[in-house]
């Protein structure tokens, strides 16, 4: 019954877009509890009033915005718009000048370092260079989370096995003694997205994940993110600003600007949306909407 | 009057910015430092890594330590004998020697030589880690990057700079030794007794407790640096060029508040 209630609030979130309709529709059903508790169950983060300053300067300004749990969440933005340092608070790397991140329910903001480590376990994350760790072999770096964690239920054979599987899945063969220097540009990032997907996190982010990538690259990348998606039934957090990718895999898409969300809806709303700072940041994006390839 | 006030709230400023500046950094290495403590004491307990950081810093460091250490003993001893000789009192050369290098010399010199070697290095690694958001990968994975990388750098250079001082004293004896009596042909005897009725375990314990406090601060302020190092190769160049800078300073000043302290409570 949990399952089914999902799936409807899933597809009523997905057809319908944009947070303040879904919020206005549960809210016109009369039963505003009820509406609250779909929405946590439809959402895996949800941002309050995030806002972010380092000394004078204003990056974040009360951000609201929800991820919605088993889909791709797109947040685009122009740079300087403050995307990564809102990704960095997800995954609670930095801590708000004011405002609440809920995972699950749970508000990461008040938590200490080590209740922290414990939230993180249900993250993964894809660096926009990798990050892998440069002194490590790849087989070393998918392990590495499988060393920290998985220790006591799997053998060091079973962790070598399940790496090699989760390589070759990816299209990496006989790269597992490679060490991340020998790699491509590509190839570094499908090593970074095996480590992050080996614990079978709930959560996984991606920031620019096709920057610096040829178009075949990045073509790849997003088919690789869209099939992981699909296949793990993870929730998906994607940072970018190539918005013929943002169309490609996002099932709902989220504009920041000058450290607000401006924008907010699937790939076809957005399309539609006359915001003005969207409108531009599509207009020079170099995809033409009229034709642009969208997940509906 | 308003340009004047404002122009000497300006000059006021840039006095106290220094010091603020300062007081900054040493509240965030002092923060860093009881982070690490707390993470220490918790579970995983990296011994692997406390080990390979205690291979880096301490074998590591031995070759420079012996080398540096047998010429600082022999040099030292050549000029005490010519000093000595002029109040012909060169039978004590020996006390001179094995008193100055267990309590300055052996943890002021060893210390120096970790930190330029060392020190820096820490500095480096981590401070490209950061840029290269490793760092931030580590904690992505569920790994807190204090317990991961500061903890075992803290513990490996407070353990072995100590052992690495003894090491300094013994081989800087045995180079004093060689220049002052094989060389300017002093007493065996009278060196050798001098040395053994003047030393005792307090002196070696002054330096030891010294060289503690040198690996604890040298390994801090390293990894420190390199944690918050930002701005790409010339944010780690700078963060390693800081390391050295600070360490070099803070183990003279440190070392004469530590000489005052233990000498007030009996050293």
């Amino acid at each position: 019954m949990a399952r089914a209630s999902k799936e409807r609030a899933k597809q009523q979130a997905h057809g319908d877009g944009d947070v303040t309709q879904v919020r206005a529709r549960g809210a016109a059903a009369g039963d505003d509890a009820s509406g609250l508790e779909q929405r946590s169950e439809n959402h895996q983060i949800r941002v309050r009033g995030l806002a972010k300053t380092f000394g004078e300067h204003e990056v974040l300004r009360g951000v609201d915005l929800d991820i919605e749990r088993g889909h791709i969440n797109v947040i685009i933005g122009g740079s300087g718009a403050g995307k990564s340092v809102m990704m960095k608070h997800l995954i609670g790397l930095l801590k708000p000048t004011a405002g609440h991140i809920y995972v699950d329910g749970e508000d990461i903001v008040p938590l200490d370092d080590y209740q922290l480590n414990r939230v993180r376990r249900k993250f993964g994350m894809l660096f926009q260079y990798a990050a892998l760790f440069d002194s490590m072999t790849v087989e070393e770096n998918v392990m590495f989370p499988l060393l920290e964690h998985r220790k006591k239920e799997m053998s060091r054979a079973q962790m070598k096995e399940l790496v090699r599987e989760k390589l070759q899945s990816l299209g990496l063969y006989n790269v597992e003694q490679k060490y991340p220097a020998e790699l491509s540009g590509g190839m570094r990032k499908r090593v970074g997205l095996a480590r992050a997907i080996i614990t079978q996190p709930e959560v996984l982010f991606y920031d620019e994940p096709t920057t610096g990538l040829d178009p075949i690259a990045t073509k790849n990348v997003d088919e690789m993110i869209a099939e992981i998606s699909e296949q793990l039934g993870v929730t998906s957090v994607v940072i970018s600003h190539d918005m013929a990718s943002t169309f490609r895999i996002g099932h709902r898409v989220s504009m920041l600007y000058k450290g607000q969300i401006v924008a907010s809806g699937s790939p076809s709303e957005i399309i539609t949306n006359d915001h003005p700072q969207l409108r531009e940041f599509l207009e020079h994006s170099g995809v033409n909407v009229a034709t642009a390839e969208v997940r509906r | 009057m308003s340009k004047l006030i404002s122009s000497m709230s300006r000059g006021i400023d840039r006095i106290w910015a220094t010091p603020i500046r300062f007081l900054d950094t040493l509240g965030e290495m002092l923060t860093m430092l009881g982070r690490a403590f707390l993470w220490g004491l918790r579970p995983p307990y990296r011994i692997g890594l406390t080990l390979q950081a205690m291979e880096f810093i301490g074998v590591g460091s031995l070759s420079i330590i012996v080398l540096v250490s047998m010429f600082t003993g022999g040099v030292f001893g050549l000029q005490s004998v010519k000093a000595f000789r002029v109040f012909q009192a060169d039978g004590y050369v020996g006390t001179a020697v094995s008193l100055t290098l267990t309590r300055e010399i052996a943890p002021v010199i060893s210390a120096l030589m970790v930190s330029g070697r060392a020190g820096s290095a820490m500095a480096t690694e981590l401070g490209s880690m950061r840029i290269s958001e490793q760092i931030d990968a580590l904690a992505t994975l569920g790994v807190n990057p204090i317990q991961y990388l500061v903890v075992p750098r803290l513990i490996a250079a407070t353990v072995m700079l100590p052992i690495l001082t003894i090491v300094f004293n013994v081989c800087g004896m045995f180079g004093a030794y060689v220049f002052v009596v094989l060389v300017m042909g002093v007493d065996e005897g009278i060196f050798i007794h001098n040395i053994r009725w003047y030393t005792d375990v307090g002196d070696l314990g002054m330096g030891l407790i010294k060289a503690t406090f040198f690996g604890l601060m040298l390994a801090l302020v390293g990894c420190h640096q390199g944690y918050n190092a930002g701005g790409g190769a010339k944010g780690v160049g700078i963060a390693t060029m800081r390391t050295v800078v600070i360490t070099s300073v803070a183990i003279l000043v440190m070392d004469f508040v530590l000489t005052q302290i233990l000498m007030q409570v009996g050293f």
